[in-house]
């Protein structure tokens, strides 16, 4: 379980992250969602130590961050970051995968075991022996993700998976992350990409100039426009779709497209 | 405005084209929206259309591709720089100065123009992209949508007829990807500009757009307008179409036809009301 | 930031950390060199950079104090290694003061004003304009290095070194594909089409600005007369080291 209590973070004199209190447990998915600048990447810089603050508390598996090193915490709580480039070092994918392993100190052994495997599930094994700078923008994110992935973590944030990577790429990984989470691990996303998160069906924390807004259910979230306005966010189109219609009794807290679709024929039936 | 004949561009040292035999013209006014999945050939596409290929990045080109009269595969970026505009991804990499005045201010001392030209030039492309009070703010204090306002107006001060935006919302938020296009789609009305922009939210853009250009594998496999476009084959091409497009779509396919594809909410909810209607 | 100091013409500023600097290699007195290192406090304190400006000097205190050892041991007397010492102190103090409080687009202008063409004075306010960008991005990719398991703070020197590998590669990267996104967006707008541009905004000297240098050319003139003519009491008390420390003679 990931717990925050009362947390409050500045940064140059200012306040960036004001009173949040948030207890995800194990297995959740979560979305952490919010306009650019509502202190979602600072929150989960939290969970694997690299911010700390002094006033309030970040427990991890029962521990507070305080305690730990950022390596220690990083064995359980992988972040990915947003860019690749930022990772990206190695001369081959192979040996940049692997990074993480060794720094953990795991036999070669395990770690060709480990790295194989992570590199056949994201489709990099043909890549193994070539340069992560060869590969194009969506191939290297998908090699800054199988680098964290490949020690397994019991929790996983990922901030914004989703930009820069098209229509079938952004399918791709959602399956992948929705595969992951019903493996039993922990799943966090910062995102903005609402129609991306909504077929993932997570719980919402809605963040806001450095607080929580609101916590909750995608569908109750999602479908309250007042949220969406104050979070500088936009409703689903289908939530939109239906809202539009609600004098007709649609329920804006449709969301999903076949859901949309079965209740559209069901209602359509007489007049077509 | 643009006349595009069999135009392919391979990079040094690729042995595959990146483009092949593109085939198209653009008109005065057109709004344009090119998209595909990620390595169709957008991306090198746009950038024949001021010349940054083949001056800036090497390759080999053929066909013919004129831009406002102007041979762009013989030219350089710097003569085409007062007909195309160019609004590139990432904000932040645009704009260098300490204040967004001087950035915009830079394109037309490029040009060599007199002092009070380019005040009024920047005036004016500030006033239109509507950043008149970020004058004096440093660019890397601005949000992400402010940012490509300001880079909007960096191009709009060197007055061109064309303006090509590639994915300009790529890092902005969802309320700075609707107002951002929105303020581009105004620019097309109030000064008469022509638009090509490469965009992935075609949700977004659908009711702006005069025409659709899908590209994949570095040719164009669909064009026309959204409504003609947005069918169940090209959700498989890797292009992700409105999901109200998608869901009229399934709709069909289960028999149930409400008429033609609806490419916004809008239109969407006109024509199940429409049918309730009926009934 | 705007304070008077901020908004003067980085001309007359320049004159006066050069006038600082003149007088103070012109003088060994100690309390000549105290009164330029004090007087440039009033001007720190108008332009609100305090903070800044005394980690410049912590930040020559390493150098500052080698300096005054260097002297000690070799035989100078104390009074004379603390002038040495005061003396690059107020070297350090006059250009930081100069450089905090001038934007880098105006130092290009300035420059630009004064002959140098456009193209290497925009080389340099890009430069130094990129400065705090790049700094940020070290840290996020330091941020996202340790998130797979680097420690940088363990192991011996070498191994410490070698654990920079995957802070520079990054970054490295990182800069070139920064520089040629920039090169695009120039090229795309015209850079380098006329030598002759008439910039938008134009330094002019105001007159507070054209009073400040007056002045200083002024206070400048009467030291030069000073030192050469009225010779200053000394202050020195003439305490070396004692015989055992010294390794000369």
């Amino acid at each position: 379980m990931i717990e925050v209590k009362g947390l409050h973070f500045s940064y140059d004199r200012k306040e960036v992250l004001t009173n949040v209190n948030l207890k995800i447990h194990d297995g959740e998915f979560i979305a952490v969602m919010g306009e650019n600048g509502a202190g979602k990447t600072t929150l989960v810089k939290h969970f694997n130590g690299l911010l700390k603050s002094n006033k309030g508390e970040v427990l991890v598996d029962g521990k507070s961050t305080k305690d730990s090193t950022v390596a220690s915490l990083s064995r359980n709580v992988g972040l990915v970051f947003q860019n690749p480039d930022h990772q990206l070092f190695s001369e081959t994918v192979f040996q940049e995968v692997s990074f993480s392993m060794r720094n953990f100190g795991y036999s070669e052994e395990i770690i060709n075991k480990r790295v194989n495997f992570i590199l056949e599930t994201l489709d990099l094994s043909s890549y193994a022996d070539t340069s992560p700078f060869m590969l194009s923008g969506g191939e290297r994110k998908r090699v800054a993700l199988a680098s964290v992935l490949v020690s397994d973590p019991k929790h996983i944030i990922l901030d914004e998976p989703t930009i820069g990577q098209d229509f079938h790429q952004k399918d791709k990984l959602r399956n992948f992350i929705v595969q992951m989470n019903s493996q039993g691990r922990t799943v966090i996303i910062v995102t903005h990409d609402i129609e991306f998160v909504v077929d993932c069906k997570p719980r919402v924390v809605l963040l806001s100039k450095g607080s929580v807004l609101a916590d909750g259910s995608y569908d109750s979230l999602f479908s309250n426009t007042d949220l969406i306005d104050k979070a500088s966010l936009m409703s689903p189109q289908i939530s939109l779709l239906m809202a539009s219609l609600g004098d007709l009794n649609f329920d804006p807290k449709i969301m999903d497209l076949y859901q949309a679709k079965t209740i559209l024929e069901g209602k359509l039936k007489n007049c077509l | 405005m643009i006349e595009v004949k069999n135009l392919t561009f391979t990079y040094t040292g690729s042995n595959k084209p990146a483009i092949k035999n593109i085939n198209f013209s653009i008109d005065k006014g057109e709004f344009v929206v090119i998209t595909g999945p990620s390595g169709c050939g957008k991306t090198t596409l746009v950038r024949c259309f001021n010349s940054l290929i083949p001056s800036f990045y090497r390759g080999e080109i053929s066909g013919k591709i004129d831009v406002l009269n102007l041979d762009a595969s013989k030219s350089n970026t710097s003569t085409l720089a007062k007909k195309v505009g160019f609004v590139f991804q990432n904000p932040e990499n645009q704009l260098f100065s300490l204040s967004v005045e001087r950035d915009v201010a830079f394109g037309p001392e490029n040009l060599g123009l007199k002092r009070d030209e380019t005040r009024q030039r920047v005036d004016w492309a500030m006033n239109i992209a509507g950043i008149e009070n970020l004058r004096e703010t440093a660019p890397y204090e601005l949000s992400g949508g402010q940012q490509q306002r300001a880079a909007i107006a960096c191009v709009l001060a060197m007055k061109p007829e064309i303006i090509v935006l590639d994915e300009p919302t790529s890092f902005l938020d969802p309320l700075s990807s609707y107002q951002i296009l929105e303020a581009i789609a105004e620019l097309r009305d109030t000064v008469g500009i022509t638009i090509i922009l490469i965009e992935h939210r075609l949700d977004l853009v659908s009711k702006y757009a005069d025409r659709i250009m899908i590209m994949d594998d570095g040719r164009i496999v669909l064009e026309g307008p959204p409504s003609n476009v947005y069918s169940e084959e090209t959700k498989l091409l890797g292009v992700g179409i409105p999901k109200v497009s998608m869901l009229f779509n399934l709709l069909k396919k289960d028999g149930y036809d409400l008429g033609e594809t609806p490419v916004t909410i809008e239109e969407a909810s006109q024509k199940i009301r429409k049918c309730f209607q009926n009934d | 930031m705007t304070t008077p100091v901020h908004r003067m013409d980085p001309r007359p500023k320049f004159l006066i950390a050069l006038t600082i600097f003149i007088m103070s290699l012109l003088s060994m007195n100690i309390l000549v060199l105290l009164t330029l290192f004090l007087v440039q406090i009033p001007i720190i304190y108008v332009a609100k950079s305090f903070h800044r400006w005394f980690n410049s000097i912590k930040a020559g205190a390493v150098l500052a104090s080698l300096i005054f050892v260097m002297n000690f041991i070799t035989g100078s007397t104390l009074v004379f290694s603390l002038t040495m010492t005061l003396r690059f102190l107020v070297l350090i103090s006059a250009f930081s003061l100069f450089f905090m409080t001038t934007s880098p687009d105006d130092l290009g202008l300035a420059l630009e004003k004064m002959g140098l063409p456009y193209m290497l004075s925009f080389t340099f306010t890009t430069a130094v304009r990129l400065v705090p960008t790049v700094a940020l991005e070290a840290q996020t990719i330091i941020d996202a290095q340790r998130s797979r398991g680097l420690e940088l703070d363990k192991g011996g020197i070498v191994n410490r070194i070698r654990k920079y590998i995957p802070i520079l590669i990054p970054l490295i990267v990182s800069a070139i594909r920064r520089s040629t996104e920039l090169a695009e967006a120039l090229e795309s707008r015209a850079f380098g089409v006329t030598q002759k541009r008439e910039p938008l905004t134009v330094l002019k000297m105001k007159q507070s600005d054209y009073l400040v240098a007056a002045t200083v050319f002024l206070t400048l003139l009467i030291g030069i007369y000073i030192q050469i003519t009225i010779s200053l009491p000394n202050f020195d008390n003439n305490v070396t080291m004692p015989p055992i420390w010294q390794f000369w003679d």
